[in-house]
């Protein structure tokens, strides 16, 4: 059975931010993907309580939202680290050294390309062009850019988050961190009715 | 060598730090394009942009006109903006993102007047976190300033602008995909005919799909009007294009340059553009328009900017990017990654694409590693007949989008331009290039 919306596990701030997304399109199935990066920014992945959640927030079966979710690369059904690192290695990053960039980073972390660190830190993954390849090798964290990398950046880089001297820079988890809409549809369908209507006959839309 | 005069149409602002704020956009002529554009009728602004031979800055070169032109006729009719940009090394669509947000903003409004549409949708892809913020920003600033809602600047027309986030999925960059999408689906595409946006698209209703690029332009093209556009370029390829340029190069990044007027050799070599390749090593191949296109060789360099002269000589300019490989490149290793690419992204709906992509790639893998057999090369040409049939260009379609056939032209290139690199893996036993 699907919980009600707002059912307790997200919290009463993504549940409003989702309504407000549902609120954008024709039909609230539309809404699915941009509340699945919302629950990330509060868990980091996409809890089986999420997911029931969101699927009454869109109304659709728990099984639809993982069908969808599955799908994409930025929505983890796994745990992740805190920091997630996309290391490219597509053409253009591996003509200028990404694999030994990405052999470097392995030993940093001391993990394979798809692990976690122990201290549930870092996450390591090897992804496809993040087109940033004019500052190739480059590399993702949280999705937030780094170009130009070398083994030296790469190990400054880490120490910095373990650190937590970049925690303004490299937000947590959650494309749509720092994005919020301002205020919702500004115009009904009777306007826009109307207004197409008049366009058509010749009556509106110019001078 | 040729570095033409020509204005930067898309890139005027990104001299300034500050080129995504309203302040600065609006201070270098910013939503004048609108202002006019809402002077004329929605006729006149789409047979303006029609006339000026806007060709899609996507990948398939599609006139943007022509695509507004073919719109079934419906009470509800959709915008949505293809900003899923993720073929690999193409990277012109993110910067104009981030750095011109008020620019796309404008050029969406320009084009949903001129289609009437009932909302527009700025598709833009998930992993652009900064873009995404950008874009909203400047939609919200935008909202503010008059220039989107309800009856924009006192016209009398009313849109709403939504930016959606994508998830990651190469496949979304395909335009029936991407509607999935934006309907909350995995990313499949559909099946055309019936499924032509222009006739079947968001929710059913017709629907325009149009790149960033492409639309970044109709600002400058509303204020300058189409024979400033036309007098830049020749035959249909006209105005500018952004050219990101990729590998071995000293100085790689995003060019705008004029079409047709620049060759190959001089985004590669000119000072101003790539500055040539480091070390002072030979070309080995280029590939131009994204890693779906045959690869060119030296031979190619003087070839000419524009769609069709491209298109003539085997090739395409595609999504805009050009990727150098300079003497040192394994070209096996180079096919391999591409094809590794085409695996990990294939949907998975079709057969040969999403098992052909797996075998080709395993195939590749093992030449690379030092475990090819002598037959391998005909085997991997096999396959790729496979995907698509005579392995020709442009090449023959088995599946429901072009990814699956689009996969056997690196293959292709690498194998019928550099045979010898593959045989001396498969005798030698490993990679000659370590």
């Amino acid at each position: 059975m699907t919980p009600a919306a707002g059912s307790g596990h997200l919290s009463e701030e993504i549940v409003t931010r989702a309504r407000e997304l549902v609120a954008l399109y024709p039909h609230p199935r539309s809404a699915l993907i941009p509340i699945c990066h919302l629950a990330q920014e509060q868990d980091g992945w996409l809890r089986p309580e999420a997911i029931d959640e969101i699927a009454a927030l869109v109304g659709l079966t728990p099984a639809e939202v993982l069908g969808t979710a599955s799908f994409y690369e930025m929505l983890h059904t796994e745990p992740v680290g805190t920091y997630v690192i996309s290391v490219c290695t597509n053409i253009a990053c591996m003509l200028r050294g990404a694999y030994e960039l990405l052999d470097h980073i392995e030993g940093t972390l001391g993990i394979r390309s798809g692990a976690t660190t122990t201290d549930a830190m870092f996450t390591l993954e090897e992804t496809e062009c993040i087109a940033d390849c004019g500052r190739a090798p480059c590399l993702a964290v949280n999705h937030r850019f780094v170009g130009d990398v070398t083994p030296e950046s790469f190990d400054e880089l880490v120490d910095g988050l373990r650190a937590g001297r970049l925690a303004d820079e490299i937000p947590r988890h959650g494309t749509l961190v720092r994005v919020r809409r301002q205020g919702g549809l500004r115009v009904d369908d009777a306007t826009i009715s109307a207004e197409r209507e008049a366009a058509r006959s010749g009556s509106g839309g110019g001078t | 060598m040729a570095v033409t005069e020509a204005p930067r149409i898309v890139t005027s602002r990104l001299g300034y730090e500050d080129s995504h704020t309203l302040e600065r956009y609006l201070a270098t002529g910013g939503y004048e394009g609108l202002r006019k554009a809402l002077t004329m009728t929605p006729q006149q602004v789409a047979q303006e942009v029609d006339a000026v031979s806007l060709l899609g800055r996507g990948g398939a070169g599609f006139p943007a006109g022509r695509k507004w032109s073919m719109l079934r006729k419906a009470p509800t009719t959709y915008l949505v903006v293809n900003g899923d940009e993720s073929e690999p090394a193409t990277f012109k669509d993110h910067l104009l993102i981030e750095r011109d947000p008020h620019q796309l903003v404008e050029g969406v409004l320009i084009a949903a007047y001129a289609i009437q549409a009932n909302r527009a949708f700025i598709y833009v892809r998930g992993e652009f976190a900064l873009g995404l913020e950008r874009v909203q920003g400047a939609l919200n600033d935008a909202y503010e300033h008059g220039a989107v809602g309800k009856d924009i600047f006192g016209s009398g027309f009313s849109i709403d602008v939504v930016v959606h986030p994508g998830a990651g999925a190469y496949i979304c960059g395909e335009e029936t995909a991407l509607l999935e999408s934006l309907e909350g689906k995995r990313g499949f595409p559909r099946i055309k005919p019936p499924y032509f946006p222009a006739a079947i698209g968001l929710y059913g209703e017709p629907t325009v799909v149009n790149n960033v690029e492409t639309l970044s332009n109709l600002p400058w093209v509303m204020v300058n009007g189409s024979e400033a556009f036309t007098a830049l370029g020749e035959g249909r390829s006209t105005g500018t294009r952004l050219f990101a340029l990729a590998g071995h190069v000293r100085n790689p990044g995003v060019y705008e340059v004029e079409m047709v007027k620049t060759t190959f050799r001089d985004l590669v070599f000119a000072p101003v553009f790539g500055g040539g390749i480091p070390g002072d090593r030979e070309l080995k191949a280029i590939i131009p328009g994204g890693v779906s296109a045959p690869w060119f060789g030296p031979e190619h360099l003087d070839l000419p900017l524009g769609q069709d002269e491209v298109g003539q000589a085997g090739s395409m300019l595609g999504s805009g990017s050009i990727v150098v490989m300079d003497d040192t490149t394994c070209v096996v290793r180079a096919a391999w990654r591409i094809t590794r690419f085409f695996w990990r992204e294939s949907c998975g709906q079709c057969t040969p694409c999403r098992e052909g992509s797996g075998w080709l790639e395993k195939i590749l893998r093992r030449i690379e590693d030092g475990d090819g057999r002598e037959a391998d090369v005909d085997l991997l040409m096999d396959v790729c007949d496979n995907l698509a049939p005579g392995v020709s260009w442009p090449p023959q379609q088995t599946t429901i989008c072009v990814l699956g056939s689009s996969i056997p032209s690196s293959i292709a290139s690498a194998i019928r331009m550099f045979r010898d690199d593959f045989l001396v893996h498969v005798k030698e036993g490993g990679c000659p290039h370590g």
